[in-house]
């Protein structure tokens, strides 16, 4: 083989490697690395390095036989990197005779050292990136024409990737920035929508804390029935906001449900659409949260209101809000009651399965309270909302159970009302 | 001699001289393997190397950067070094680039040792 070709097919393999290296997105400090290395094979230069431009810094990414040591010494003026642009390849050789760069005179004898024969610059849209550092060919000879057009060209794609680099780095900073950024605003909405639950609750002053037992009740739901994390939360909004519409309803009504006339009544259960009136306009980071307000007291038999929905027409969100809210209607005191007793509870939930709630939300509320009673979950959230005295039946465990077996086995009662 | 596997370079020591076997393609990966196992041997008190490419078929621009590199490491520390049983596109490779001048090119590993001097007849296998 003809000693050019080989020569060229040599080069030819290293600037295939060298665009492949910087295509990657490995390691930048290896990509530096590999890529230095493809520059110096090429010519068989014996030693080199590659700087980046900090400000008037020069960083060591980069190097092969040269000691880090000369970056801690060099300095370039903005004046010295314009020469960059305007000096000829001679001035930026180091065995030349002083020439216009003051950047190479300053250190010569520092490179002379280092035996640097060559500083090149990398420069990226007009803009000294960083330098080149490169030793004397193996093979004694002084850099050919060919040799500079060679190096060229390979310095400019590791400046290319170094900036490449840089930008994708700025880029998930960003990234990273808006993340957090959208994390604290999410942090203010729930701060901001708890702060509204509670005062939805201090309307009615034997409700307090109702909203956000509710919120964490759904949660609770949808986390055991595998919703993701964003839905999950979704669902604890809606759970804290789900009365706002009382907000509209006259406090005398709230605070006697069970004193109020047909007209009072119908006042009170206009609730629901009022709280969907409210929330559409807001643009939440959730979806439904207004729809799940609107339905939570729909039932599957379709006896429920503001619409009458029947089962599959009553969004899930809303059956589990449904679920939570009476749960915790009928799990605290009220001045005219007091709570129920849990086998109750657990009678009713039997009973109004597949008619009022989800038979399919009852179980999986089931499940995830049957987890707390024999110690299986990490936290003990709704045994805490409930009271350290309301579950010592020992038979708690047992009517989870069945209540979870009846319903697997009968399935979704709600299906005989289609 | 130590067997070849896939993370370790094979290499053996005869006298105060060290004998690495590069792999079927000198790239990055295995040349850094080469040159860790020649600082090694260096460190090890050997006073000259040689590298055998008898399975080489290839060399590209990083094993060349490497190699130069092993070059310097041996002339700090005051080493001679060796290349042996190169195939002869290999070997027009390092003449062009001028690695011929740093190195002794010998046919084989036998000729490389009795090249080098400082040869002792007792192996030491690592």
């Amino acid at each position: 083989m003809e000693l050019s070709t080989q020569k060229l097919i040599h080069t030819f393999g290293a600037l295939a490697d060298l665009g492949q290296e910087i295509a990657g997105r490995g390691d930048f400090t290896e990509m530096v690395r590999t890529s230095m290395h493809l520059l110096l094979g090429t010519l068989a230069l014996r030693r080199g390095a590659v700087a980046e431009c900090v400000e008037s810094e020069l960083r060591s990414v980069a190097s092969w036989g040269v000691t880090d040591q000369i970056f801690k010494e060099l300095s370039i003026s903005c004046e010295e990197k314009q020469e960059f642009h305007t000096g000829q390849v001679s001035d930026f050789l180091i065995s030349s005779s002083p020439g216009s760069s003051n950047f190479v005179n300053r250190y010569r004898q520092k490179f002379a050292q280092e035996e640097i024969a060559l500083i090149l610059p990398m420069i990226v849209r007009d803009e000294i990136t960083g330098v080149v550092l490169l030793g004397r060919k193996a093979s004694g000879e002084e850099f050919s024409p060919d040799d500079f057009e060679t190096v060229h060209a390979m310095v400019r794609h590791i400046g290319v990737g170094i900036h490449t680099h840089r930008l994708l780095e700025q880029v998930a900073e960003r990234a990273e920035e808006n993340r957090r950024l959208y994390e604290e605003l999410r942090t203010i909405y729930r701060a901001t929508v708890r702060s509204f639950a509670a005062a939805i609750d201090a309307k009615d002053k034997y409700t307090q804390g109702h909203s956000e037992r509710v919120g964490r009740y759904s949660e609770i739901i949808a986390r055991e029935m595998g919703w993701s994390e964003d839905e999950v939360e979704g669902i604890q909004i809606a759970g804290y906001l789900h009365d706002v519409g009382k907000l509209v309803v006259d406090r005398d009504i709230i605070n006697a449900p069970y004193n109020i006339n047909a007209k009072e009544s119908s006042e009170l259960n206009r609730h629901p659409a009022a709280g969907y009136e409210i929330l559409a306009p807001i643009n939440h980071p959730y979806a439904d949260i207004p729809l799940m307000a609107k339905y939570h007291h729909e039932r599957l038999d379709g006896r429920g209101y503001p619409e009458g929905l029947r089962d599959e027409q009553i969004p899930i969100g809303a059956k589990i809000v449904s679920l939570a809210d009476s749960f915790d209607a009928m799990t605290t005191d009220r001045p005219y009651r007091r709570r129920r007793s849990f086998e109750d509870v657990v009678r009713d939930l039997r009973e109004n399965s597949g008619t009022q709630f989800d038979g399919k939300v009852v179980a999986a509320f089931a499940r995830a309270l049957l987890k707390e009673v024999k110690g299986e979950s990490k936290e003990r959230r709704i045994t805490k909302m409930l009271g350290k005295d309301y579950l010592q039946d020992e038979n708690v465990a047992m009517l989870l159970a069945d209540l979870i077996t009846d319903l697997t086995a009968v399935g979704s009662a709600a299906r005989s009302y289609k | 001699m130590d067997k070849p596997s896939g993370l370790l370079v094979r290499s053996h020591c005869v006298g105060t001289t060290a004998v690495v076997y590069a792999s079927d393609y000198l790239n990055k990966l295995t040349g850094e393997r080469i040159e860790r196992e020649c600082r090694r041997q260096l460190n090890c008190g050997c006073r000259a190397l040689v590298i055998d490419f008898s399975d080489t078929k290839l060399v590209n621009s990083i094993g060349i950067s490497i190699l130069l590199g092993i070059i310097d490491v041996a002339e700090k520390n005051g080493a001679k070094i060796a290349f042996s049983d190169v195939n002869s596109q290999t070997v027009q490779l390092f003449e062009m680039l001028g690695l011929t001048r740093h190195v002794v090119l010998a046919k084989d590993e036998r000729e490389a040792l009795l090249t080098l001097s400082g040869f002792e007849t007792t192996p030491i296998v690592h």
